[in-house]
């Protein structure tokens, strides 16, 4: 074990203009706008910014549109359609022209690809070498990173706006507590540890921390996206695109991207999928798309994957590909609680999505902007109102830090299994029904208060409380808003309710701690159902 | 999951406990990374990727150890496979191992499109056959 330093009692003391938590691409565009804006920022993130993530393992396409013709509007009226009344034409247009403007300037630290005709791709970007190259630039741009650093709680003044937030250096076994005139949560979707690759660290952490401080989310009923892979590991899914799905009778399936063949499938037993219609270019240029695709493959001593079917299971991506997240008010990414920012798929994203998933570009130039537009909002914020540093502050967290009970050792794994138990299986959280929603949330009410009233961490001890009691809460707040939305829109359908309803076709926000609230985001035409 | 650092190979720089995205590893009493907490290990290969030494092995199954034999492993020519066909450090210039990502999307789209046809294709000559309908569902779950 590594041992503390001898001042390892005494916390850290930081101070920035512009406090990231977080270590994405959302984050680090933040760090990389704030600090040309001026500001003194510093970056912490739970792991270490580059490697940190979804995108780290990805190869994160953009949304990518010409602003010459009408190329713009027919791919916003296309969204619009799919967005089923929940999406923003404003925003739909603000994204693209700033990804459009905006990522090229990254080719200082990422070497774009020249496709067969000789022109630059600037869109399609690899993973890894994308992280490595927006961490470049944010050092040069004057962000600090502290790496391996993640956050546990928010303050805030006693105004209510957010004043900093307290953390842990958890290599070092040392606390930090800092201060800062603006704060942007960057810490990824919520993803149940379920396994997706790449989303461990994205346990919905900035969730937890927001409505512990009094934010408003939106949209968390759309938290049921799943992605194939191979039955033992989370994999890249390019190679999917060609796939055929069989039973373990060996019958065909008629899986499309518009029906639910295959989660129905999956429900009744194993699903096995065959390669063998991938083209030779495809099998040739996939080492050079995606080294990672085909590593687990070979290990696993599977060297004939493209001739031989195999086993397949669909991996749980939450909200990193659904489409809630904290409530976005104002055109910077504002957040409900003053001076508090979001950005990438810790904000909602149904400004740009609506109900249906915007995983892939739409959620990768969402990322990037969100991340810029924060970053500028809140460098100015923080210079207009400083950093306040004689104000008193009050530190937000609950749950595995300051338990309303009497503290005493919590088998966290089987509390979190538990939760994952409701909300994981295809079963209850794609065939969603009142009576299901309701048996989970029972479940999910006892396994937060098991935590709530108990559980008791320090130091890296905490960071796993911390990201169990998150898990917890954004499956909670995700059935809570799945119950409330008594009806089926886009990725959000209810066995008990299949119809769309016309006035239904608005955002429903949620929040609260000990008592979850829900209601819609205009005035009502309708009631939601309280849990 | 993480599996197994060749200690022949280790230079105990660490570099892996630096990058770890979920504070797996730690240094070892001789400064040769252990993997202090693999039940946390995502099975990302990232400490593959920046381990200049190509010393590190991570298994291919996320939830259960597979323990190799080290001699094995560095006879297989796995260690360093994934940071050579990202075209890292050393392998940069090799245009064997240039980035072609944009190659992803192309693909993508087409597989969709083939995939769709012929789902469609054979729907169609079931109906020709009078077979019982498909069990298509018309709903619009997922998107694209």
């Amino acid at each position: 074990m590594t041992q503390p330093s001898p001042d390892a009692c005494e916390p850290l003391q930081i101070e920035a203009d512009v406090l990231i938590a977080g270590g994405g691409m959302a984050a680090c565009w933040a760090g990389i706008s704030a600090a040309r804006s001026g500001a003194k920022v510093v970056l912490v993130d739970k792991g270490y910014v580059g490697t940190s993530g979804v995108t780290a393992t990805a190869g994160p396409g953009h949304w990518w549109l010409p602003p010459e013709g009408d190329a713009r509007k027919q791919a916003i009226d296309k969204r619009m359609t799919t967005a089923y009344g929940l999406g923003d034409p404003n925003w739909m247009e603000r994204i693209i022209d700033t990804t459009w403007r905006v990522l090229p300037t990254l080719s200082k630290y990422y070497r774009f690809n020249i496709n067969d005709k000789g022109d630059t791709v600037y869109n399609a970007v690899r993973g890894p070498e994308y992280m490595r190259a927006l961490r470049r630039a944010a050092l040069d741009a004057g962000v600090t990173i502290l790496d391996q650093s993640p956050v546990l709680e928010l303050l805030l003044h006693d105004d209510g706006s957010v004043a900093g937030v307290n953390g842990v250096r958890r290599q070092e076994h040392r606390n930090y507590s800092a201060r800062a005139g603006a704060v942007i949560l960057a810490t990824g979707g919520a993803g149940f540890l379920g396994g997706l690759l790449g989303s461990s660290t994205n346990t919905g952490d900035g969730h937890l921390m927001a409505i512990e401080a009094g934010a408003e989310l939106s949209g968390m009923e759309f938290s049921n996206e799943y992605s194939i892979s191979p039955r033992w590991n989370s994999t890249r899914t390019l190679i999917y695109s060609y796939a055929r799905y069989f039973d373990a009778d060996g019958k065909e399936l008629d899986v499309l991207p518009t029906n639910d063949v295959l989660e129905r499938a999956l429900v009744n037993g194993p699903v096995f999928a065959l390669l063998n219609e991938s083209p030779d270019g495809l099998r040739q240029a996939l080492p050079q798309i995606q080294p990672m695709t085909l590593l687990p493959f070979v290990r696993k001593g599977i060297t004939d994957v493209y001739e031989k079917p195999f086993e397949v299971k669909l991996f749980a991506e939450g909200t990193i590909r659904g489409t809630g997240g904290l409530r976005i008010v104002g055109e910077q990414c504002e957040t409900t609680i003053p001076g508090l920012f979001a950005a990438g798929d810790t904000a909602t994203r149904e400004l740009i999505t609506g109900a249906t998933s915007g995983g892939g570009s739409p959620n990768s130039a969402w990322a990037l902007t969100s991340g810029l537009l924060s970053g500028v909002g809140a460098a100015a914020l923080a210079k207009s109102r400083g950093r306040r540093l004689d104000s008193r502050v009050s530190a937000q967290g609950t749950v595995g830090l300051r338990p309303r009970s009497n503290a005493k050792p919590v088998d966290r794994r089987s509390v979190l299994k538990a939760a994952q138990d409701e909300i994981l299986p295809l079963e209850k959280n794609v065939f969603r029904s009142a009576p299901k929603l309701k048996n989970s949330l029972k479940v999910l009410e006892s396994a937060w208060r098991e935590l709530r009233d108990h559980d008791h961490a320090e130091g890296a001890d905490a960071v796993i409380a911390r990201e169990t009691a998150s898990v917890v809460a954004t499956a909670r707040l995700s059935y809570t808003a799945a119950l409330a939305r008594n009806e089926s829109r886009g990725m959000h359908q209810r066995q008990d309710a299949p119809e769309q309803k016309p006035d239904h076709a608005r955002r429903l926000l949620i929040g609260g701690l000990d008592e979850v609230w829900t209601r819609p985001e205009a005035e009502a035409q309708w009631r939601p159902t309280h849990v | 999951m993480f599996e197994l650092v060749v200690r022949d190979r280790c230079t105990g720089c660490n570099r892996c406990v630096e990058v770890c995205p979920t504070n797996v590893l730690e240094p070892g009493p001789d400064r040769v990374p252990v993997g202090a907490r693999v039940e946390h290990c995502q099975t990302c290969f990232m400490c593959e990727l920046y381990c200049k030494e190509d010393a590190i092995y991570v298994g291919p199954d996320r939830d259960n150890p597979e323990p190799v034999n080290e001699a094995d492993i560095v006879a297989s020519g796995l260690l360093g496979q994934f940071r050579r066909d990202s075209g890292w450090d050393e392998w940069a210039a090799d245009p064997k191992y240039d980035n072609q990502i944009w190659k992803l999307g192309p693909y993508i789209q087409a597989g969709a499109k083939r995939s769709v046809e012929r789902v469609q294709v054979r729907i169609a000559q079931r109906v020709r056959r009078t077979d019982p309908p498909p069990s298509v569902s018309e709903q619009s779950k997922r998107s694209t």
